[in-house]
């Protein structure tokens, strides 16, 4: 089972519209809310007036910060050792100053959520504008981190050569195509919610603290979510607003974001400008690497915190033997909307800003930019290759792989496609661009998994991540078939529910199918072992003589001599059942190739992608055909960040991408066919399974391939300025 | 608020709306058809995309009354009489199109519209792509897309090519 491309078991209900979506869920008697926000970037509080408003037919209530219960604001859950971020933390309802244009102000809770949206139009909101900070380099600092070892200084002071570029990532995010919505249900004196996901069990527990009520008493139920990619299910503040004005108000209340708000309230990301040196000596060998980061954070730290930036500087030496290097974050707050983690966090920027190095660096040697690659490499002898770094609380050890091996192969697959750059024309050049990265997966510290057969005989997973599109049921239940021996049809997998894994950890960081998937590989061997022990008693056989076989225990060369899983269940008082917890101190790492042929359009400056390759691994692949759905998406992702996508502020802050026509996400006439190239053969040490993550591997290095790519097509000496690179700014470069 | 009659997937229903309420909400809230999906309201990611008279529209940009006596069709009418998957929506699980699956709706009914043309008879790679383009995806890269309509067009072109011999 596993390794199987198996048809995924999420798709029969969602392809008859079947799924449960959050706004698919009402309640009887349900309330819905509306969020007035901020309409200007900065400024003081004069007069929320709320009193028209509020006598409208069909308004129940208008909130506002004066109305809510003493809490704290909304805390970091990526807590980073070091800065204090306590004075940078977002209130749930802006009291006096408003720091971004869309902060949340009130709440309208109404019987009718067109009513509510006219009342909310109809608040008199007074704000004493204040001059607003738009660029992050002028713009006050939250915090900062270095991570770094060796004397870097030296190293660039006594070099053969130095090269030093500044490379800037524009401010863009996963923008799941499901708005978020939340569902918040008083009974019996308990909560159930929907549309809670990603760590349903962190958020449980932290709006239990705010509320001040029993964590049990708080039901998270499970939903289908439309796409996360980092954003989708981290505690917002109507994550507190939604449940607390249900309990307060004794009534189901619905809250369904629409998309002006969502491009506005939900995190943005990535936004970085990074100055990268590398030293290298006579031979081309790197001697040092240095990068000054400076992070646009908007309005708040959220509850990443400054996890995105600490992520940036320790995964920024990528692939490389580097002796000394330093990566240092300056992390500013801006009058914009706050940042948080978007799929490859960190990575997408710092291997941009690196491999865009490599590649001018490469130049400016005269060494072909292959070559310089494979000469700084780590090699397969250096494995496991201890990196003086620690990030997201562990230390940084690079555990398996040969990247030599896999850049090599990736230039051969790319040669085999014919991935040249093919002559352009008068108006139109062509380039090829590649790019090396390391990714991280498997983010502990734990992950629990339950796995029980009923008396029916079937089986049962009630699993620590949640569904976000990626497949977690599909995978986790050929992890628990290749182990018990029934088909993986015949297996429910239960995400997303406090209520049946109150011990979940969660979906992010690439961790479901590395963490979570051992924890369900534990407890299915334990059930497995249980069972064997009932039916060696009820066969009257020796355990090792018994094997598992479509849901029977048989006996090895006579099947006739058998016992059902449901006939061992029902002997065993009702089920078998095991938890295991599955804990792990160090991440693990694969890491991959990508190469891209572009053409850009001198007259227009239009860039298009024409070819683009994905080489990647894997440690080993559950379902292939999934791991190369991850690939692929996120592939389009990354061009959608490289060529299109931008939130953009007018002088004043106003937010100039509201909408879908302003935010430019790619369509299928921008997104190529991806090809992939997985390989499964360095298993990672870490994990029974040696499975590595997947959910980043096709994001992290596109903004570095298609930035050399498109350098390469104009033959420019020096570095691309920025990202993403519209046509306007590669018409308007000299 | 006006009184309609409208047909979704063959199914009468008579109600009661207002004149500004959309298609899509009136689907999802008032008729429980929630399988139509709202990911912008404002008619660019066409995951709300249904059949009006068989004609694919966004169903965030029509409002409920201009379906008055109209045929729906939404992503519920497309599997068999004994709810088995129809042809595309298999195409879509074997080749991988959706992993959310938020989308999916709004691709479904498009492709089921574009695939009942004569055009899509002789469909090509460029041209999948192309009504690939009217819709977003966040998930997929759209490859598997691409994949599953143009296999589906192929497919009933073969049978249809069967059916004649």
């Amino acid at each position: 089972m596993i390794g199987a491309s198996l048809p995924r078991k999420e798709d029969p209900r969602l392809l008859r519209g079947r799924g449960c979506f959050g706004d698919d869920v009402d309640a009887d008697g349900q309330l819905y809310a509306r969020i007035v926000r901020s309409p200007v970037a900065h400024g003081r509080i004069t007069t929320i007036d709320t009193k028209n408003a509020a006598r409208a037919s069909g308004i129940t209530t208008i909130v506002t910060a004066e109305d809510l219960p003493a809490i704290d604001r909304i805390p970091v859950r990526l807590r980073v050792e070091g800065p204090d971020l306590t004075g940078y933390l977002q209130p749930v309802l802006a009291a006096d100053i408003v720091r971004y244009a869309g902060e949340p102000l009130a709440v309208v809770v109404g019987e009718d959520p067109y009513v509510c949206e006219d009342a909310a139009d109809e608040l008199d909101v007074d704000i004493d504008e204040l001059p607003a900070a738009l660029d992050a380099a002028e713009a006050p600092q939250a915090a900062e981190l270095t991570r770094a070892y060796g004397d870097p200084d030296t190293a660039i002071r006594q070099a053969a050569h130095v090269t030093e570029i500044t490379v800037s990532i524009g401010r863009h995010s996963g923008v799941p195509l499901e708005p978020r919505c939340l569902l918040a249900i008083p009974a019996g004196g308990d909560l159930h919610i929907y549309g809670m996901t990603k760590v349903p069990v962190y958020n449980r527990d932290l709006l239990a603290s705010m509320l001040n009520v029993d964590q049990h008493s708080i039901h998270v139920h499970p939903v289908d979510a439309g796409g996360g990619f980092g954003i989708r299910g981290e505690f917002y503040p109507e994550d507190f607003l939604i449940p607390w004005l249900a309990m307060t108000l004794n009534r189901p209340v619905k809250w369904t974001e629409d998309r002006a708000e969502n491009l506005v309230a939900a995190n943005h990301s990535r936004q970085q400008r990074h100055t990268v040196r590398a030293a290298f000596d006579e031979h081309g060998h790197l001697t040092a690497l240095t990068d000054d980061v400076i992070q646009d954070n908007g309005a708040y730290c959220r509850t990443h915190g400054i996890a995105v930036a600490e992520l940036t500087i320790a995964m920024l030496p990528g692939p490389y033997r580097i002796p000394a290097y330093r990566g240092h974050a300056s992390i500013r707050l801006t009058n914009k909307t706050p940042c948080g983690t978007y799929r490859a966090p960190g990575r997408y920027e710092g291997t941009t800003a690196r491999e865009h190095l490599m590649d001018v660096a490469a130049d400016q040697l005269g060494i072909d930019r292959v070559e310089l690659r494979r000469r700084n490499l780590l090699t397969k002898a250096d494995m496991p290759h201890r990196r003086a770094i620690s990030t997201l609380g562990t230390d940084l050890v690079l555990d398996a792989g040969d990247y030599p091996a896999l850049l090599d192969a990736a230039v051969r697959e790319a040669g085999r496609l014919g991935y040249r750059a093919p002559a352009g024309d008068a108006k139109t050049r062509h380039g090829f661009g590649l790019a090396m990265f390391v990714e991280k997966s498997g983010l502990g510290p734990r992950e629990t998994a339950d796995v029980t057969i009923t008396d029916a005989g079937h089986v049962v997973i009630s699993a620590g991540g949640t569904t976000l599109g990626q497949g977690i049921e599909t995978v986790l239940a050929q992890i628990a078939a290749d182990a018990l021996g029934t088909p993986a049809e015949n297996i429910t997998v239960i995400t997303g529910d406090t209520d049946k894994q109150p011990f979940g950890t969660g979906s992010w960081a690439s961790r479901s199918t590395v963490v979570g998937g051992s924890a369900v590989h534990e407890a299915a061997l334990a059930v497995r072992q249980e069972a064997l022990n009932h039916a060696a008693k009820a066969l009257e056989a020796a355990e090792h003589d018994l094997e598992l076989v479509d849901g029977e225990v048989v006996v090895r060369g006579d099947p006739a001599v058998s016992v059902s899983l449901a006939e061992i269940a029902r002997t065993a008082q009702g089920s078998l059942s095991a938890r295991r917890t599955f804990e792990v101190d160090h991440m693990t790492y694969p890491y991959g190739v990508h190469a891209a042929v572009v053409s850009v359009d001198e007259d227009t400056g239009a860039v298009t992608v024409l070819r683009y390759l994905v080489a990647y691994e894997v440690g080993r692949a559950v379902n292939p055909m999934l791991v190369e759905g991850q690939l692929r998406g996120g592939v389009a992702q990354g061009i959608g960040g490289a060529l299109l996508e931008e939130f953009g502020y007018d002088a004043d802050g106003q937010p100039q991408s509201v909408s879908f026509l302003d935010y430019r996400m790619p369509t299928a006439a921008e997104i190529p066919r991806i090809d992939v190239l997985l390989t499964q053969e360095h298993p990672s040490p870490g994990n029974p399974l040696g499975v590595m993550g997947a959910g980043e591997g096709g994001i992290n290095a596109v903004g570095a391939a298609i930035a050399n790519a498109v350098r390469d097509a104009l033959g420019r000496p020096g570095p691309i300025a920025s990202l993403p690179l519209t046509p306007a700014t590669i018409r308007n470069r000299p | 608020m006006h009184p309609i009659t409208v047909t979704v997937n063959g199914k009468p229903h008579e109600l009661t709306v207002e004149a500004r309420r959309t298609l899509a909400d009136m689907l999802r809230h008032d008729l429980g058809y929630t399988g139509t999906h709202l990911g912008c309201e404002h008619g660019i990611c066409g995951a709300c995309t249904v059949l009006l008279d068989g004609v694919p529209v966004r169903a965030c940009l029509v409002f409920g009354v201009q379906a008055d006596g109209a045929q729906v069709r939404t992503v519920e009418g497309l599997a068999g009489e004994n709810d088995e998957l129809s042809d595309l929506q298999q195409a879509f699980s074997d080749h991988h199109a959706l992993q959310c699956g938020f989308c999916t709706p709004g691709f479904l009914m498009l492709a089921e519209a574009y695939l009942a043309e004569p055009a899509a008879r002789t469909m090509t790679e460029t041209e999948a792509r192309e009504l690939t383009a009217s819709n977003l995806c966040r998930c997929t890269g759209y490859q598997g897309i691409v994949d599953a309509i143009l296999a589906t067009a192929e497919e009933r072109a073969r049978n249809r090519g069967r059916e004649r011999t």
